[in-house]
């Protein structure tokens, strides 16, 4: 005989995960190139190594830009700068973000609303205007004040949303039945609400990461980024900009560098969505 | 020590509504008490003021001891030790008092392991475990070892309810406060449930505070009553006495609810 209880339960399916090994794909392209940089490049990024403007050829796979340097080479250490640049601000922007969004939840209804207008006026701001603003604040144009500067600009859109995940979380009986049971509430934030929001958080992460790369792109275009011998993407394609219709590959490559990274990141977002929602979708 | 828990005139109140006025009980260790009333008449707000778990928005008034130590007012390190090993609570709805993402074992392994620290002893790895099964297998669950690694949404709502029972009886608490934990469930479970929370009380000693809308269930499990209306005690007595001749109006209008339901099931057979 079978009872109800025999009958085994669909598992929560693992639909996406080929976007997921897409992203991931898209993202281990940048992570090999900005990985062996640490170690060894083509040519050295400062030096003159062939001709100016020159175009692809064996010696130099991606052309060579007015000054000579290896076009290939920049762009590898511009892989390093953005995942250092997207790495660097999401945990910025998570470790102040999450923090605020967890204190506004438990915060007295006062301090709630003040939390949450001042974040509401901080997320109206773009991401690139405020990152602009830190570091027109902080007077010296380097990478780091670009990471920090991108971390507290994003930081505001995460604590948002951990504010309100978590205000759901706490909503709910099963926070009750641990407090009944003797959790004390930091237990109760590391073992039951970071666990819960997690999930979505990440998707939140993956996306930041793109975003944050676009913009410290921006920021080095407009010669707010690292300054040389850092090449950022953004500076390259800055200063490709002059001679864009003689040697255009010096201003697309970078650009599709960047795009590979921010739709990878994307796709990595969506992946993680995927595998989240089936879960949250049983546990209703 | 002749009360676990006293209950002296407690008032409720929110934005100068009244939702509990002046309430008094107390249970004696090992007693079973049953709280009766319609939904919204305040039960579940008064298992929560004995739990010192009331929503901020609301004020408590009045005297609650639990285990010789007042509740209202009482600094949180004082509750957090209080809940969990004077009181536990089981829930009306099982799939949302369980935490989705943690497998059932974890969960019933973080109160039991922290009543054993409590109490000096450091529990982990197989001896947690198999303390884990014990729990499981006390309360009656099939197939233990494979409802320890489970999540929630992969047992029955009944085989959850069973779980709730089980962290609350990880905590070995002197009170267990019941709210509705039937109410959520079919019938033939719903027996089952109330069987084993009569068992397991009896055989472990413990006090019972069991809340429900739904009188005939409460009287089965209960050796005494008190019957809630609007946030006011209206009737109070021995389970069979109220039951068979209720005194107030109220009273009397849920016992004939609920035999003309009965009526209503024999009825149409
Ligand atoms: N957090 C709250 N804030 C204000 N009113 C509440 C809150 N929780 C419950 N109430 C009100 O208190 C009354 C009693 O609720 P409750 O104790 O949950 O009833 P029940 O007897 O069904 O368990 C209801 O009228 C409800 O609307
Ligand atoms: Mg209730």
């Amino acid at each position: 005989m079978t009872t109800i209880a025999d009958i085994p339960q669909a598992k929560p399916s693992r639909r996406g995960s080929l976007t997921l090994r897409v992203g991931l794909a898209l993202l281990g392209i940048h992570l090999v190139l900005g990985l062996l940089t640490v170690f060894w490049t083509p040519y050295d990024p400062a030096a003159m190594a062939g001709g100016r403007l020159s175009p692809p050829s064996l010696a130099h796979w991606a052309g060579t830009d007015r000054l000579g340097r290896d076009l290939m080479t920049q762009i590898m250490i511009g892989s390093r700068i953005a995942l250092m640049v997207g790495a660097g601000a999401v945990v910025i922007g998570a470790l102040i973000g999450v923090t605020l969004g967890l204190l506004a939840a438990f915060a007295t209804r006062f301090l709630d609303d003040v939390l949450a207008a001042a974040l509401d006026i901080l997320i109206a701001f773009p991401t690139l205007l405020l990152a602009m603003l830190v570091v027109a604040a902080s007077e010296s144009a380097s990478l780091g004040t670009a990471i920090v500067a991108l971390g507290i600009a994003l930081s505001a859109i995460v604590a948002r949303l951990t504010r309100i995940l978590a205000k759901r979380v706490l909503a709910q009986d099963y926070i009750t039945a641990a407090r009944t049971s003797g959790t004390s509430w930091p237990m109760v934030v590391f073992k039951h609400i970071l666990p819960n929001i997690w999930p979505t958080l990440s998707v939140n992460f993956a996306l930041q990461f793109g975003l944050a790369v676009i913009a410290e792109a921006s920021l080095s275009y407009l010669g707010l980024g690292a300054p040389p011998p850092n090449a950022s993407w953004g500076r390259l394609l800055q200063e490709a900009q002059g001679t864009v219709y003689t040697a255009p590959l010096g201003a697309i490559l970078p650009g599709i560098a960047l795009v590979i990274l921010v739709i990878g990141m994307n796709f990595l977002a969506d992946g993680l969505r995927d595998r989240a929602d089936p879960m949250r979708g049983a546990a209703r | 020590m002749t009360t676990h828990l006293d209950v002296r005139g407690l008032t409720l109140t929110t934005q100068g509504r009244t939702l509990v006025s002046n309430l008094s009980f107390a249970i004696a260790p090992g007693e079973r008490v049953g709280l009766i009333g319609e939904s919204g008449s305040g039960k579940s707000l008064t298992a929560m003021a004995v739990s010192g778990l009331l929503p901020a928005a609301i004020r408590a008034q009045g005297s609650i001891t639990l285990a010789g130590q007042e509740v209202i007012g009482a600094p949180g390190r004082v509750l957090d030790r209080l809940r969990g090993t004077e009181i536990a609570i089981v829930f009306q709805e099982p799939l949302t008092a369980l935490d989705p993402l943690m497998r059932i074992g974890r969960q019933i392994g973080i109160p039991l392991s922290r009543r054993h620290r409590r109490d000096g002893r450091d529990l982990s790895g197989r001896a947690l475990e198999s303390e884990i099964l014990g729990l499981l297998e006390k309360v009656r669950l099939p197939d233990p070892s494979r409802i320890l690694r489970a999540h929630p949404w992969e047992i029955s709502g009944g085989q959850r309810q069973r779980v709730a029972i089980a962290m609350a009886l990880a905590c070995r608490p002197k009170l267990l406060i019941a709210d509705e934990p039937t109410t959520a469930l079919d019938v033939t479970t719903q027996a089952e449930v109330l069987k084993l929370l009569d068992a397991l009380v009896k055989e472990l000693g413990m006090a019972l505070l069991f809340i429900s809308h739904d009188l005939p269930v409460v009287a089965s499990i209960a050796e005494r009553v008190i019957v809630l209306r609007s946030g006011e005690a209206v009737e109070a007595g021995p389970a069979g006495e109220v039951l068979v001749q209720p005194r107030h109006p109220y009273t009397q209008t849920l016992v004939e609810a609920a035999r003309a339901f009965d009526d209503a099931l024999s009825g149409g057979r």
